[in-house]
């Protein structure tokens, strides 16, 4: 009977994802630090203290009742960051805007809007996907709300808490655009009439404020300025993301950005190798998504398909490299793939493909960071910075290296083993 | 734009007038406006700098022999829907707050191939979806550049009006004959009365707004406290085009709702620059004359749908001979491709002359879109947009053999022949590559 409650907890422990072990004080030791914000340690110490980064160095000693870790052989990373996900938030998530509203008439009826609509309200601590990355060497996501044209504000959230709460790092980074249309259901119907949706949101925004402003100070004689919560949740996000996958995307994506002043990012990236200099001078940052265009498996094998398409394909690995080479600030980001492997093998692409192992650590540490304001707090190993540190036992980008720690908040996780893979014929196919 | 970016896109711009000047000899000239010339034209810094029996070549210039060949100016089509992602806001009635503009493709291989047939210039236009549709723009079809670079430089922007079928059609796809129904244009109106209805009501709104920001205005002049009117992108063009700053292209086929909008027009004071299609037109050609606006239809097409019905192909002689400037568009990817064989049917059917026929793809859009200035005919001084033909471009035995736009080169059938065995293996390469990396994948059971 012992034997089976003491099963069952480590059961519950196993399906908990390891809960943390005692919070509080480690002396990560003789490790290789890779610190992206300086030259790497070859052989150095972390002190974490309180959930954060207290020192890091040569023969640091352990402060008192510290748990000392010997990581003779291991390399500690700042723990990644997945800069445009959905990871923690739950997976049925149905912000629908108007859905079951009449259909839009025009601009007015704010179709396919829910911009106050924040992710930071609506994350799910239980979630599978918080441990699966976690478990990957992720410590850190960029949770956006999706499927409107402004979906909503997203947060930074690391991957371990008990409490929702607990896990925000910051509440508002930005606000996520798409271009999509109504689908049948009234205003915008188009590519053209969602860009023309985008650009008569920004002008009312910056009318709602004017007007609001005088209001404010002359409130007697003038007509009250109506209440639009669209246009608030616009006015409080200073960042936007703006799909651009190609580099006509890009052009027309950058072009909008700049003719209505928007703080832009743009997520997509594949064919971003072609605008590198547009890019680098209207200081856009680019969000490269891991999931590579490539021909739909089912495909009609004798489908004959444009040069312009197959390039595409061919080329969107060297996109990150091509960035890096001109100095765009650039960060990967998970777009729907969600086992951390499959990514790592996706920015391993990248690396065979031209892109400096270095920056592709950047991109998934700092870089992130610093394109939503927090490169103060997370993405590098630096004294006062949060405590999110993967530790593994070998270089990150090869297949075999195992991570054997991840740090969230100055916890301490270790990964479940991982599945064996199936053998050829054996078990359940896909 | 911010200043970098702008900075940015000129300099990446090719400075007009870098490449070397162009000499063809010994050529057949079709000026359109001047006349035939034999002898030889220059382009020089983006520019035709000379025609003449004897031109000088200057140092460095490409010599072309013209011996049996023609010249003649760049095609205009005054109706086009290439070259962009998106073509109709259908959800509206009063689409004007969309904008052509921001869904161009200069990709779109229909581009290249509107070149091959010697197009230089196209209106690109909003579908007809919608009684008050989109901004329009003019485009040169400078193959290999970005939106930025193609656009036509101080051509004054349009915007699509539609009358009939399509606006009305609530519900079914444009096209007919039985499509699936389009749920996005379910809405008002559903009769050419609603649709009369749609353009007065909103040209209302436009008086209003207009009239709201002139109130503002006043009472910001008189020291008064106001708040600004909100902008609204749906009534500001139709603003501009009560100002005269931006031209009307209207889709219509029948003459009943051809003087419909003419009357409209003339109550709330703008002008119809041109009937699109106007099949019917032919029927109230005087009327048309008397307002100065122009007609873009098509030489021989009939019967596609109920409002075709009564096209004659003597339209365009018709209207011609009433005083009226008349071009022939494509509104086609396809028909984009022949627009001077599209002309050449105007000799056979009204007995325009030759030149008159050139005139309807050249300087008669280029007179509908006030772009005349720059483009249209063979003039010293007018962009160097001229084509280079095997025969007379009126004869369907004859080829394009050479486009230049601003005097720059952006088609050459030999080349293009030439080059084709280098692509197919380069997109055989591509292929290739690609299905030697799918492959282990498609082994997993």
């Amino acid at each position: 009977m012992r034997r089976t409650v003491c099963r069952l907890a480590l059961l519950a422990m196993a399906v908990n994802g390891m809960r943390a072990q005692a919070p509080g004080r480690y002396l990560l030791r003789d490790a290789r630090i890779v610190r992206v914000s300086g030259p790497v340690l070859e052989r150095g110490s972390v002190v974490i203290r309180n959930g954060l980064i207290e020192a890091v160095g040569a023969n640091l000693t352990p402060p008192p009742g510290a748990w000392v870790i010997d990581c003779n052989g291991l390399t500690v990373y700042p723990g990644l960051i997945d800069a445009l996900s959905t990871w923690g938030l739950p997976s049925q998530s149905g912000a629908g805007g108007r859905n079951g509203a009449s259909p839009a008439a025009g601009p007015e009826d704010r179709p396919l809007t829910v911009s106050w609509v924040k992710a930071a309200d609506q994350i799910a601590p239980s979630e599978r996907a918080i441990q699966t990355a976690r478990d990957g060497g992720y410590t850190t996501a960029v949770v956006f709300p999706r499927g409107n044209i402004f979906s909503g504000q997203g947060a930074v959230i690391n991957m371990a808490g008990e409490r929702a709460g607990q896990m925000v790092v910051a509440d508002s980074v930005g606000q996520f655009l798409t271009l999509r249309t109504s689908g049948g259901r009234g205003y915008p119907a188009s590519l053209l009439g969602s860009i023309a949706y985008v650009r008569q949101i920004y002008l009312d925004a910056e009318h709602y404020k004017t007007a609001k402003a005088i209001y404010e100070k002359h409130q007697e004689g003038l007509p009250r300025p109506a209440y639009d919560r669209a246009l608030e949740g616009v006015l409080d996000s200073s960042l936007v993301l703006l799909p651009a996958e190609t580099a006509i995307e890009i052009e027309r994506m950058t072009a909008l950005a700049s003719e209505l002043k928007l703080k832009a990012v743009l997520y997509g990236g594949h064919e971003a190798w072609r605008e590198t200099e547009l890019l680098q001078q209207s200081h856009t940052p680019v969000l490269v998504s891991l999931k590579y265009p490539e021909r739909a498996r089912d495909a009609d094998p004798a489908l004959d398909e444009p040069v312009r398409v197959l390039r595409l394909r061919e080329n969107a690995p060297a996109a990150p490299g091509a960035l890096a080479k001109a100095g765009v600030p650039f960060a990967f980001y998970s777009d729907g793939v969600n086992n951390p492997r499959d990514l790592m093998r996706a920015v391993k692409k990248a690396i065979d493909a031209g892109l400096a192992p270095a920056d592709a650590i950047r991109a998934l540490t700092l870089t992130p960071a610093e394109i939503y304001g927090i490169g103060k707090r997370i993405g590098s190993i630096d004294p006062g910075k949060i405590a999110n540190l993967v530790v593994t036992d070998g270089d990150l980008f090869n297949p075999e290296t195992k991570i054997k720690y991840t740090f969230v908040d100055g916890n301490k996780f270790e990964p479940l083993p991982e599945e064996p893979p199936a053998r050829p014929g054996r078990g359940p196919s896909r | 734009m911010n200043k970098l970016t702008w900075l940015a896109l000129v300099s990446l711009a090719p400075a007009i007038g870098a490449d070397a000047p162009v000499i063809i000899q010994n050529a057949t000239i079709l000026t359109v406006t001047n006349g035939t010339v034999r002898g030889s034209i220059l382009l020089q810094n983006g520019k035709i700098a000379a025609i003449g029996e004897r031109v000088t070549a200057p140092e460095g210039a490409t010599v072309i022999d013209g011996a049996g060949k023609y010249v003649m100016p760049g095609i205009i089509d005054c109706h086009s829907h290439i070259m962009a992602d998106a073509i109709n806001e259908g959800a509206v009635s009063v689409s004007s707050m969309v904008a052509m503009t921001d869904v161009l493709n200069p990709e779109d291989i229909a581009i290249y191939r509107a070149l091959a047939g010697g197009v230089t210039t196209a209106n690109i236009l909003h579908g007809s979806a919608n009684p008050i549709g989109g901004k329009t723009l003019v485009m040169k079809l400078r193959w290999g550049r970005n939106a930025e670079e193609m656009k036509f430089a101080g051509a004054m922007p349009g915007i699509k009006f539609a009358l009939g079928e399509n606006p009305k059609r609530r519900g079914n796809a444009p096209g007919g004959g039985g499509a699936p129904p389009n749920p996005a244009n379910l809405r008002y109106p559903a009769t050419r009365m609603g649709v009369e209805d749609v353009i007065r009501e909103a040209f209302t709104q436009a008086k209003a707004y207009q009239a709201s920001w002139e109130d503002y205005r006043a009472k910001t002049t008189r020291g008064e406290l106001a708040i600004p009117p909100a902008r609204d992108l749906k009534l500001e063009p139709l603003v501009e085009v009560l100002e005269g700053k931006r031209l009307v292209h209207a889709h219509c086929y029948r003459q009943d709702e051809i003087l419909m909008l003419l009357h409209a027009a003339d109550e709330f004071g703008f002008k119809i620059r041109t009937l699109q299609h106007a099949l019917e037109a032919y029927k109230v050609a005087k009327e048309i004359a008397d307002r100065g606006t122009g007609v873009s239809t098509f030489a021989d097409w009939w019967d596609y749908k109920m409002e075709a019905e009564d096209a004659i192909p003597y339209n365009a002689a018709i209207l011609t001979r009433k005083g009226v400037v008349v071009s022939i568009n494509s509104d086609d990817p396809e028909l984009i491709r022949h627009l001077d064989k599209e002309a050449a049917k105007a000799v056979r059917y009204g007995g325009l002359s030759e030149t008159e026929a050139l005139s309807l793809i050249t300087i008669n859009p280029a007179k509908q879109l006030l772009i005349d200035k720059q483009v249209g005919s063979l003039e010293v001084g007018k962009d160097a947009d001229v084509l280079l033909y095997d025969g007379h471009p009126l004869s369907n035995f004859s080829k394009v053999l050479k486009v230049w736009i601003d005097g720059r080169e952006y088609f050459d059938r030999d080349q293009d022949l030439a080059g084709r065995p280098q692509k197919q293996s380069e997109k055989k390469d591509l292929v290739d590559k690609a299905a030697a990396e799918q492959r282990p994948a498609r082994q997993t059971p």
